[in-house]
């Protein structure tokens, strides 16, 4: 076997702590290399030609390059290697960048470390085997998880290049937290009504299922081939039957239900539509307040209904659908305010969110766009804004910068001046972060168009006084403590995963970071897609994001699905488990440990044996190291392959490791 | 008996503060809780130890700890909310190893800092219980509309004292409608009264407590109760220099919380010393009165 061997500067990202003319020369040494050599940037044009020709003029079997992680270019040096000729998995990389040069500044140590991880790197290759991908077909049908703004313009950009889409919705109607904005900001357009003509397209869109009131129960397959249990939660409406006509609700006896669509600012009744240009419009009963469910009588809405659409009997019902891929766009959640005690803790009625004031300015809402205080119904003089209500506090666990909220409350105070000419509003911040497109100046509206009188500080404490508040912080530019008297008190509370977000990441088999957001595959380059092929991300599931910036990955998302999709077939890996049939003695014991279920037995001359269903595998290597008898082995990481690695590195002078 | 613990009267409750001492002591023996003085205490250093040197500060309050720990008991207690931070935050800086040498160079012995240090509100709270107080009133404080004042360093900093919450506390308001009361939403419960700038900066304990005296009358308070000595004091002895300060016309009685659960169960003037209160009870008495005679 003739090996080669590239070790790379990376300009001075490994040259600068990492002796690499040296490296290159040990490699020389050392069994089956018969070529080494350094290289400025191994994954440049030239450098990549490099390797090429290296190949060509010296014969080569196998080539290892000692540079980055292998997450990094892997790929550019398999395909490097292929177009030489070569197997792509005739090929290893040592990382002496991450591993190395970035972590240790003594030259010396990380040379001898470079040459130590070179030189497993070589003995693996001297025992790889060519490897060959199988193809297999996908399902070129797409999942979009969340009915929100990014949902809605993955599904509609994935429909609308022909794929066949199935858009599942936890609630009874799609629109997410912008169909409860009454305007958007910079350019206070109609929310609804630029959201709602998205909407109807969703339902009326040939290529789109949608499933309201639908959750994710569990996720199995990979990418091309997904299968996924849903659950419909039950309505207690058949919404085949039902028109949206509304009859319902205006009979509904039990009026006093919490409204979730109006974050609890008035209330609703027990059968309800959620808002007027609700997709599907179709009602639902909230099982906790209606009466015929709790005590068994009543059924007005039964009575009422002209097309005899309510099931009271109806259960939930578990639906299965096959997708090739899926877009996960399910948003985030607000930060619950009543953590903070100085704030009241949740004690004061007129201390609400900044979603909950959006509700009273939107025409829809339950006050018809009139600011009304909640406890009294009287037109607010005063409104103090409070800023970084559970962003940029590690005191509440959340230290980070929830990215909109300057810009929501800029809106809300120039709204607040339109709607009461009379009110006078106040805004306390820590710094206004408002980057986008005419976001600063429309920052700069709120404060010399409207008015608002910004306080930069925080606020320590609010309190009642009389039918008023008292709202004390201080001002940090002048140096001064600060008292108002507000007859309204708005906390731009902060934006957090949505509940559930975690439990959500293990069934699809992505990552999330401490907080609840999904991970990235990688946070510049691969912002919407995630470490698990076939799974991409839209929206604020994967971090705080404004609409147009939600929008922006919807339709990023929908474009990876599209390329995704543009081919018929896809390549399995490889570096999956292989059982020798011969050493297997079908103890059962591989079936038992495999995560994905991988693993079938089979009968093999009357003799039980195990299997492996390649399709399924994920090449984890549980079942390799479960196996009694090693008969089981992972492809590109058999146990012969890592106790090379394991020889090389320990047959290192000791002397020199060990001084 | 619900308990033996080592006492800390502190400096206060032998002086201005003696009838929050004796009321304290008088209801702990009514509900079997048997309090041995501390040998031989000295002062906690109030506030200005710990402006000075943390080490020194708490070693003052170490030695309190160590005299404590020759005594078979269950903790350490205190009336005062100062002197408690002093123990409490002592106590708490000595889990550092190399701190905790550095103060027993100063010291007589080794502290071995295993006794738990709580207020006596905590163990009347928490140990005692509301029910088991309210079982044992004779005389219930009907008509009584209290706004309860913690002080601002009750319950705070919040990972130090470690009891109740620590912007809207409840145990003193549990404790008063136990006894009959009808306890205010009071907002300020964990508002600063000024404390010991009453010298320094007269004017701003003029600001500062006439805004509880304001706010108390704002929701209709009768008296206000309180559980510290320099709380109760810039409200009450300083009540008429805040009112010609803002030409204000408060009459507001300011108990210890000890004193009126003592009333409740029954308790005489030579337990209580109602009398060595500025602005007389009576006129939250009467006022306790006018309600009843008005609901019945």
């Amino acid at each position: 076997m003739k090996i080669g061997v590239f070790v790379c500067h990376c300009g001075s990202n490994i040259a600068g702590t990492v002796d690499v003319a040296t490296v290159a020369a040990e490699a020389q040494k050392m069994p089956d290399v018969a070529f080494a050599s350094d290289t400025m940037y191994a994954c440049s044009e030239p450098g990549q030609e490099g390797i090429i020709e290296a190949i060509k003029e010296h014969g080569l079997d196998g080539v290892v390059v000692a540079s980055c992680t292998p997450r990094m270019h892997e790929p550019t040096f398999r395909k490097a290697v292929e177009r030489a000729g070569l197997n792509r998995y005739m090929f290893e990389m040592a990382n002496i960048r991450e591993h190395v040069s970035w972590i240790g500044k003594d030259t010396e140590a990380n040379t001898r470390k470079a040459i130590d991880l070179v030189s497993m790197a070589a003995a693996k290759l001297s025992r790889n085997k060519s490897l060959t991908p199988k193809k297999f077909d996908i399902n070129k049908r797409v999942m979009i998880i969340g009915g929100g703004v990014a949902g809605i313009q993955a599904a509609l950009d994935c429909a609308d290049g022909g794929l066949e889409v199935v858009l599942v919705e936890k609630t009874s109607s799609i629109g997410g937290k912008m169909s409860k904005l009454d305007k958007t900001f910079p350019t206070i357009d109609c929310s609804s009504c630029i959201l709602g003509p998205k909407m109807v397209d969703i339902s009326q869109h040939p290529n789109i299922t949608l499933y309201a009131s639908t959750e994710v129960i569990g996720v199995t397959g990979y990418v091309g081939n997904f299968t996924v249990d849903l659950n419909r939660k039950t309505s207690y409406v058949d919404w085949e039957a039902c028109t949206g006509c509304g009859l319902c609700m205006e009979k509904c006896p039990s009026k006093k239900t919490h409204d979730t669509f109006n974050e609890g600012v008035g209330t609703t009744t027990a059968i309800n539509i959620p808002f007027p240009q609700a997709i599907p419009k179709k009602a639902s009963i909230n099982a906790d307040s209606c009466i015929k469910l709790t005590k068994g009588k009543c059924g007005v809405c039964e009575k009422i209904c002209p097309t005899q659409a309510i099931r009271f009997e109806q259960t939930d019902e578990t639906v299965v659908e096959s997708v090739g891929a899926v877009v996960v766009a399910t948003g985030y959640d607000l930060f619950d305010y009543t953590r903070y005690g100085e704030y009241g803790g949740g004690r004061y009625t007129d201390v609400i969110t900044s979603l909950q004031y959006e509700r009273l300015l939107s025409a829809s809402g339950p006050t018809g766009g009139h600011i009304k205080r909640p406890s009294d119904g009287k037109e607010p003089q005063n409104i103090v804004f409070i800023q970084c209500v559970g962003s940029r506090d590690k005191s509440v666990g959340r230290p980070y910068c929830s990215g909109f909220c300057c810009m929501y409350t800029a809106k809300q105070a120039i709204l607040t001046k339109d709607h009461l000419p009379e009110s006078q509003s106040y805004v306390f911040y820590m710094d206004i972060r408002a980057p986008g497109k005419q976001y600063d100046e429309f920052t700069r509206r709120a404060m010399e168009e409207y008015e608002t009188k910004y306080v930069r500080g925080r606020v320590s404490m609010i309190y009642p006084k009389g039918d008023r508040y008292v709202v004390r912080g201080a001002d940090t530019l002048m140096g001064s403590a600060v008292e108002i008297e507000a007859d309204l008190v708005v906390l731009a509370v902060g934006a957090e995963a949505a509940q559930g977000a975690p439990q959500l990441a293990e069934k699809l088999r992505i990552s999330y970071d401490s907080f609840g957001f999904y991970m990235e595959s990688h946070p510049k380059l691969r912002p919407v897609e995630t470490n698990t092929a076939g799974v991409y991300l839209a929206g604020a599931c994967q971090g705080p994001k404004d609409i147009p910036s939600s929008v922006g990955q919807g339709s990023a998302a929908a474009a990876k699905v599209l390329s995704l999709f543009s081919k018929d077939q896809l390549e399995s890996d490889p570096q999956i488990s292989e059982v020798d049939i011969k050493r297997c003695i079908g103890c059962g014991k591989c079936i038992e440990t495999c995560p994905f279920g991988a693993i079938e037995e089979i009968d093999f001359r009357g003799q039980p044996k195990a299997n492996v269903i390649e399709t399924i595998c994920q090449g984890c290597g549980i079942c390799t190291s479960t196996c009694p008898q090693g008969a089981i082995q992972l492809q590109h990481f058999t146990d012969n392959q890592i106790l090379a690695e394991v020889n090389a590195l320990c047959q290192q002078s000791m002397q020199q490791n060990y001084e | 008996m619900s308990g033996t613990y080592a006492y800390y009267p502190g400096c206060s409750g032998l002086g201005t503060s003696v009838e929050y001492d004796l009321s304290t002591r008088a209801i702990c023996r009514e509900l079997g809780i048997e309090l041995v003085d501390i040998p031989d205490w000295s002062c906690c250093g109030s506030t200005p130890a710990h402006t000075v040197d943390h080490t020194l500060s708490c070693a003052l309050s170490a030695r309190n700890i160590f005299q404590a720990e020759s005594l078979d008991v269950d903790g350490i207690i205190t009336p005062c909310p100062s002197c408690l931070t002093n123990l409490k935050t002592a106590s708490h800086r000595m889990q550092n190893d190399a701190f905790k040498a550095r103060v027993e160079r100063l010291l007589d012995g080794p502290v071995e800092n295993r006794l738990p240090i709580m207020s006596v509100l905590q163990v009347l709270f928490e140990t005692i219980g509301p029910a088991a107080i309210a079982e044992k009133v004779t005389e219930p404080l009907t008509g009584l509309r209290l706004a309860p004042y913690y002080g601002c360093i009750m319950n705070r900093p919040p990972e130090i004292m470690d009891f109740d919450d620590c912007e809207n506390p409840v145990a003193m308001d549990e404790l008063m409608t136990a006894l009959g009361a009808d306890v205010a939403p009071f907002p300020l419960k964990v508002e600063c009264c000024g404390a010991s700038f009453g010298v320094a900066r007269k004017d701003m304990v003029m600001k500062l407590s006439g805004r509880l005296l304001d706010l108390a009358e704002d929701v209709s308070a009768h008296a206000m109760v309180t559980a510290c000595p320099l709380c109760q004091m810039n409200l009450d002895l300083r009540q008429k220099q805040i009112n010609s300060a803002h030409k204000a016309k408060h009459r507001m009685p300011v108990f210890y919380y000890t004193q009126l659960i003592g009333k409740a169960l029954g308790m005489g003037e030579e337990s209580l010393m109602l009398d060595k209160l500025i602005v007389p009870p009576s006129v939250a008495f009467r006022k306790m009165d006018e309600v009843r005679r008005s609901a019945s």
